[in-house]
């Protein structure tokens, strides 16, 4: 792998974001809207809730934490998008790249805007609601990490999808994180969800997160090992997310759908 | 064992940059390329002519590693596209009508971001060379979607030999250019050629810039090459008075033709 190409992809990114309010205001407006928001429902829910019980780390930690998993699954995407918008297909892959270079380049774009958008999360949450994450002590790290590489195995599934159903299947690759949050049990315990959506959630590393997020804020201790075994299917997710995209890649070769890309012959 | 490619070339003959063998496309039952197999040697530049749908596009797609092909092997200076793709493809660069650079991204910006995905070394100087050389110091800080389709074309073709390549593709390359312009690139890709570091494969339907320009061309119909030749005598040895005629024949009557004379 050559740094270099991956920079390439990185450096394209940079490129459109400088000086383009469409692509700069979505990194931060949208999560800050839903800060503000929960902010004052949590707000809300302690004046009528029973006392003894903080919302703020419980909810609106769960909606920062989430908007981050969303934001770093869009980081891969947009990067990928940009190359769709722009019908730069053949001059990207009649490059030297090399797809796993590619792929890097979609992630170290990903971490650049994603990582805009948690400072903006952290200093709004906190500066005007209070919420402190000291509470969740050095877990915080385990918890991003987890939330951060699944995001990226979501958005390259999501750019695997784009490149083999074309163009206009991107309208399906924005909602993905919604579709797995009522699994991932980020507003309530997963003992909530029947059994079905249980046994679907033990399989979404999200769901280790927030249990343990919920537990921490409760006054007991997160589970070191679910957290572990998060991390072990995040990182599994990722591998399994790229070599899909390397067999979608090799099959739009095959059978020509990269060389006539906006016809979008399935 | 990669060939290298002294191992391809004939004592005596210029190396071969390009070898295309037996190359095939098939979509289901419809056969697009089929059984196609030609040369491009160091300092040549190769016309690979043909009416619309001749399978030319597919043949450019397929030496540019997004095509898969059916059956058959390519090899740029030895290297198989399939099996060692970015070795292959660093060597290889390409200018096309169809592929314009994007949009949305300056001149200047564009050829940077292309001169890292190919490797370039000293790529500041690389990108100000080749501002210079093909007039675009005016427009290195615009973005290329407002460029008059000539202006773009010229950026594509700047990408094309940002790397310095041993290969160089480009699909009609003078379509969107005035003919001062295009005069300046048909110069220009002679020189290119002359230095004999590259070989050229070169589509267009201009005859005349292929008579000018070409060492030798290929006849395709119906994916498969019908005639090959120097430009400037093959259409007398076919029994027609100019290229453009026998461009006709190909297109219409290609039973008509077969290589070495008249059917």
């Amino acid at each position: 792998m050559r740094a270099g190409r991956a920079a390439a992809i990185f450096l394209r990114q940079l490129y459109l974001m400088r000086g383009s309010v469409a692509r700069v205001l979505p990194l931060f407006a949208w999560i800050t809207v839903d800060i503000v928001l929960w902010g004052f429902i949590t707000r809300y829910l302690n004046t009528v809730a029973a006392p003894g019980y903080n919302f703020v780390p419980a909810l609106l930690g769960a909606v920062l934490l989430w908007d981050f998993f969303a934001r770093v699954m869009h980081g891969v995407t947009t990067a990928f998008l940009e190359d769709v918008w722009a019908r730069n297909f053949l001059n990207i892959f009649a490059s030297p790249l090399k797809i796993s270079e590619y792929l890097a380049g979609l992630v170290v774009s990903s971490v650049a805007t994603s990582t805009v958008g948690l400072l903006v999360m952290l200093v709004l949450a906190s500066a005007v609601f209070g919420l402190s994450f000291a509470a969740y002590g050095l877990l915080l790290v385990p918890f991003l990490l987890v939330l951060f590489l699944c995001g990226i195995a979501l958005g390259v599934v999501g750019a695997a999808v784009v490149l083999r159903f074309g163009p206009a299947s991107e309208w399906f690759v924005w909602p993905l994180p919604a579709l797995v949050s009522p699994f991932a049990g980020v507003f309530y315990p997963l003992s909530t969800l029947p059994l079905w959506m249980r046994g679907v959630a033990r399989a979404l590393p999200p769901s280790y997160v927030f249990e343990g997020m919920r537990a921490v804020v409760a006054g007991g201790e997160a589970s070191w090992a679910s957290l572990a075994w998060g991390t072990v299917l995040a990182v599994v997710y990722v591998l399994l997310a790229c070599w899909l995209f390397v067999r979608v890649h090799r099959h739009v070769v095959r059978t020509g759908l990269l060389a006539r890309y906006s016809a979008e012959t399935v | 064992m990669v060939k290298t490619l002294m191992q391809e070339s004939q004592p005596g003959a210029a190396p071969k940059v390009l070898s295309v063998a037996g190359l095939r496309k098939a979509y289901g039952g419809t056969v697009a390329v089929d059984g196609v197999s030609f040369e491009v040697a160091r300092g040549e530049i190769v016309g690979l002519l043909g009416p619309n749908g001749a399978g030319k596009t597919t043949t450019i797609n397929m030496i540019l590693g997004v095509l898969e092909p059916t059956a058959g092997t390519i090899r740029v200076e030895g290297l198989d596209v399939r099996r060692e793709r970015s070795r292959a493809l660093s060597r290889t660069n390409f200018a096309a009508v169809y592929a314009p650079l994007p949009g949305n991204l300056t001149v200047a910006q564009n050829l940077r971001v292309f001169g890292l995905l190919y490797g370039v070394a000293r790529l500041s100087r690389r990108i100000e060379e080749l501002l210079a050389e093909f007039d675009l110091l005016a427009f290195r800080d615009t973005k290329c979607g407002v460029l008059s389709s000539g202006e773009q074309t010229r950026v594509a073709l700047a990408k094309a030999m940002l790397n310095r390549p041993h290969l160089l593709l480009l699909d009609e390359p003078t379509a969107s250019l005035d003919p001062a312009s295009a005069q300046e690139t048909r110069a220009r890709m002679r020189r290119f050629a002359a230095g004999g570091e590259g070989g050229v494969l070169w589509t267009s339907h201009n005859m005349y810039e292929v008579e000018e320009v070409c060492d030798r061309v290929l006849f395709v119909s119906k994916g498969r090459v019908l005639l090959e030749g120097d430009p400037k005598t093959l259409p007398a040895e076919h029994g027609r008075d100019s290229l453009e005629e026998l461009f006709i024949a190909v297109a219409r009557e290609p039973l008509t033709l077969v290589a070495g004379g008249v059917a």
